[in-house]
């Protein structure tokens, strides 16, 4: 049953973008115009948005995660409080992604703007600034995203950290290592298998992630390099088109979402060898 | 509750290194050992023997605060290091770990080449001379060297079950302490393993103040010059054992001729 | 460091203090800091996020909220509760569907299986569905009921969505169901089959009732993913401002409409919005309290 669904969507999807990808083939992929009353479609400011949003988001994201994953796992503070700590970390992964699209609305975007002025008005020079911000954009999408992949990274590093057998750690203290010494040295290293698998699953999600990032980026697809213009990303693009496409639309959005499935199941394979190769014997 | 023989060392010549004074070690409330006292000589093989569950790794991990990695874990009493209060407040654990090393009971070399598991002991406790002597001259003492020179970027796991073990006294050696702990070091290994660990140790003592804990009395035998006799007797009102000192004293002495009922009894093998 | 090779007792006791100052203790200290820092900063947004969904749904709680349709644009007053009913009917059908396909399916992997060749395909398989976005999944329902207008008919329906639904549900159900079902140990699959019942007597009298509490956090815990994603549904069960009407009709539910009013630049919708919020989190907090609290059972 599982295998009839898992193949049933991929040939769904690939079949659906057949007609515009013989009509654009690869040129698809790094046009940005996309205009559907003029029926013409470029999917690059979409891909770009994809990416960039994803790839930031988990800079940021990742030190984060990994730095709280160390805080609750070593016992620099009463086990009462790590516990709560954890419990809310995975609270924070139940909320629906709307809700937090709606928190970014409305609390989040107001709340960065003037930060995000700053950049403008002192950096507006470097090119990543280079737009004035207006509201929704590429900046609180990727903060949204960080708030939602942390758990994900926190989670699963947590647990990989927990996982690292106690011997290791005796033998880390037994020459005489201070407890941040035995982290960075020898108990972070052992376990960084699961926690780039960890890392690398929430990459995917993030990719995929739709409702919050559809809310907050602004759905333009107008390619610039600021971060603190809107942008877009497939899934936005998709959840915003898809319910009135008529034909041609259709088949190019189809064609994008091919793109994503087959993007994001490159990272879930990648992401499988790397932790094969990471994987310390100890 | 039987008395202890008496703590001073049989032989006035024999300096003190390590002296532990009236300790009880609980877990949480549980008491695992009590009433202590032991005055361990400087360069000699003190071996701490007795049934399970008696204390003698406690005591041991003690030594070097690795009980601190335990949570729950507390010390009543003293024990000094020439002189100085293990566990006075301001002490800081890493110091004494830097002094005093540890060999366990399951090899566990760290997941990194054979010679980073040996220089990052020897860097952090801020050796500045030249590394590559220092590998080959620690992998030498621990007998270990010839198996190991043409593999030294190889991963420590890549040896045997002995050899690691020899790898990790190898690493506690490069750290230069005073003491070093064996807590059952051959307890995992065959027997030519153990046979040449033996020989080592031997080596070692010219060098160093070695404790060990070992359930093998033969072995005990063979390389210690002190032995220490733990036993446990069960908790008045509750569930659980808590270990004591039995007898403490030049091993020939506590094998050939005990002078308590209960060390008699335990080399001779009527419990054990 | 003294370095030497004969041992010699020291001529004064060694100093075994803290040493503040040192390098590589304040370091550490920095690094616990950090470690802190980056803790709080985690939790920051949970409490943020809830703290003001708290303040601005909860104002809006009456007795209109769950009985009312939601207004016109530009409308006042009015209520959620098309969309409540909506999210019920739709995370229903979504688990009518996922479950027993998943359970079965899990099963299927733990106690049938050869451990090679189709099963590994299907291990494979499930890890995989897992990471599909939901939108995609949206896409492929909508490309498989919708468009071919496969059910008598009916385009845009409460099917439609919950069948996206339960794409999203089936990998966490399979999942749970596998590990629980291995966690139970041999022994008393041997004993059941000792003593004459058959395959299929074992399984569903013996082991599946030992595994019963990490399939059910399992399932509890999909219900919850379920009830609140929003993308699958936006282009299979749609919206609709009106009472269900049968599940053969586009149908409202709680997440799209968050998404639809908070876009909207009316304050009416914007409140609803926020009141709806509420009230979705807070069923699914409670679903996943359920679920820490069944887990409990698990450990004995």
């Amino acid at each position: 049953m599982v295998a009839l669904v898992l193949i049933s969507i991929l040939v769904v999807v690939f079949w659906g973008s057949l007609e515009s990808m013989g009509r654009y083939g690869l040129k698809f992929l790094i046009t940005s115009n996309w205009n559907p009353v003029d029926d013409e479609y470029g999917a690059f400011t979409a891909i770009y948005g994809t990416l960039v949003t994803s790839l930031l988001a988990l800079v940021i994201a990742v030190p984060l995660g990994v730095g709280t994953a160390i805080f609750i796992t070593e016992n620099i503070i009463p086990e009462k409080i790590r516990n709560v700590i954890g419990l809310m970390v995975e609270l924070l992964a139940a909320i629906p992604s709307v809700v937090l699209g709606l928190w970014a609305i409305f609390i989040l975007e107001p709340f960065i703007k003037p930060f995000l002025m700053f950049l403008y008005d002192d950096f507006g020079w470097i090119p990543f600034f280079s737009t004035e911000p207006l509201g929704p954009g590429i900046a609180p999408a990727i903060l949204i995203l960080v708030v939602m992949i942390l758990p994900i990274i926190t989670a699963i590093s947590r647990d990989s950290l927990n996982q690292v057998p106690m011997k290791l750690r005796q033998a880390a203290y037994g020459v005489g290592t201070t407890r941040w010494g035995a982290i960075l040295n020898v108990i972070l290293p052992a376990a960084i298998s699961g926690i780039v698998g960890g890392v690398m699953l929430a990459l995917g999600r993030a990719m995929g992630e739709t409702m919050a990032v559809t809310m907050i980026i602004g759905n333009s697809n107008v390619f610039s390099w600021s971060l603190l213009a809107p942008g877009n990303t497939i899934s936005a693009m998709l959840a915003n088109q898809f319910g009135e496409a008529d034909v041609g639309q259709l088949s190019s959005l189809m064609y994008a979402a091919f793109v994503l499935m087959v993007l994001t199941l490159l990272v879930n394979v990648f992401a499988q060898w790397l932790v094969k190769r990471l994987s310390l014997k100890y | 509750m039987t008395t202890t023989s008496s703590p001073e060392l049989p032989d006035p010549n024999l300096d003190t290194c390590i002296s532990i004074q009236n300790t009880t070690i609980s877990y949480g409330d549980f008491e695992a050992v009590k009433n202590v006292y032991c005055d361990i000589p400087r360069g000699q093989v003190t071996a701490f023997i007795g049934p399970s569950g008696c204390g003698k790794s406690t005591i041991l991990r003690a030594l070097n605060r690795m009980n601190d990695l335990i949570e729950g874990c507390s010390l009543k009493g003293r024990i000094l290091f020439d002189g100085a209060d293990l566990y006075a407040p301001e002490v800081d654990p890493v110091e004494v770990r830097r002094r005093i090393g540890m060999v366990f009971q399951q090899p566990n070399p760290f997941p990194k080449s054979i010679y980073e598991n040996i220089a990052f002991g020897a860097r952090i406790n801020g050796y500045s001379g030249d590394m590559d002597e220092l590998v080959e001259r620690s992998l030498r003492q621990a007998a270990v060297w010839d198996e190991c020179k043409d593999k030294l970027k190889e991963s420590g796991n890549s040896l045997s079950g002995g050899q690691q073990q020899r790898l990790c006294i190898a690493r506690t050696i490069a750290i230069q302490p005073e003491v070093i702990l064996m807590d059952e070091p051959c307890s995992a290994l065959d027997p030519i393993s153990t046979l040449k660990i033996e020989e080592t140790m031997h080596e070692l003592k010219k060098s160093f103040t070695i404790v060990i804990v070992t359930h093998n009395m033969q072995q005990a035998v063979r390389v210690s010059d002190m032995t220490a006799f733990f036993n446990a007797e069960a908790v008045e009102g509750g569930s659980g054992k808590v270990g004591y000192l039995v007898e403490f004293n030049d091993t020939d002495n506590i094998f050939n001729a005990p002078s308590q009922q209960e060390t008699e009894d335990y080399v001779s093998g009527r419990f054990g | 460091m003294i370095y030497s090779s004969v041992p010699k007792s020291p001529e004064r006791i060694p100093d075994l203090s803290y040493k503040h100052w040192c390098t590589r203790n304040i370091g550490s200290r920095i690094l616990s800091v950090l470690a802190g820092f980056f803790a709080f900063l985690c939790i920051l947004p949970l409490i943020a996020v809830l703290v003001y969904i708290l303040i601005k749904g909860f104002s809006s709680i009456n007795l209109d909220l769950f009985t009312q349709l939601p207004p016109p644009p530009g409308g006042v007053g009015g209520g959620i509760g098309n969309a409540m009913l909506g999210s019920i009917i739709v995370t229903t059908i979504a688990s009518l569907i996922a479950i027993p396909i998943g359970v079965g399916a899990g099963i299927y992997l733990a106690e049938f299986s050869t451990g090679r060749g189709f099963s590994q395909f299907i291990r494979f398989g499930t890890n995989v569905l897992a990471g599909v976005p939901s939108i995609i999944a949206g896409v492929f329902i909508y490309g498989v009921i919708v468009s071919t207008r496969i059910l008598f008919g009916h385009t845009f329906s409460a099917i439609a969505g919950g069948a996206a639904l339960s794409v999203l549900m089936l990998p966490t159900v399979v999942k749970t169901t596998d590990e629980g079902l291995k966690l139970v140990s041999n022994d008393l699959r041997r004993a059941a089959l000792g003593v004459g019942a058959s395959r299929f007597v074992t399984v569903s009298q013996i082991t599946l009732p030992k595994a019963f509490t990490p399939i059910a956090t399992g399932v509890v815990l999909s219900i919850a993913r379920a009830a609140g994603e929003t993308a699958p549904l936006i282009f299979t069960a749609l919206f609709s401002p009106f009472w269900p009407n049968g599940i053969f009709d586009p149908i409202a539910t709680l997440s799209v409409l968050i998404y639809n009013f908070s876009t909207q630049p009316y304050d009416v919708q914007n409140q609803l919005a926020w009141a709806a919020s509420f009230v979705l989190v807070v069923f699914i907090l409670v679903l996943n309290l359920l679920a820490r609290w069944l887990g409990r059972f698990a450990s004995k």
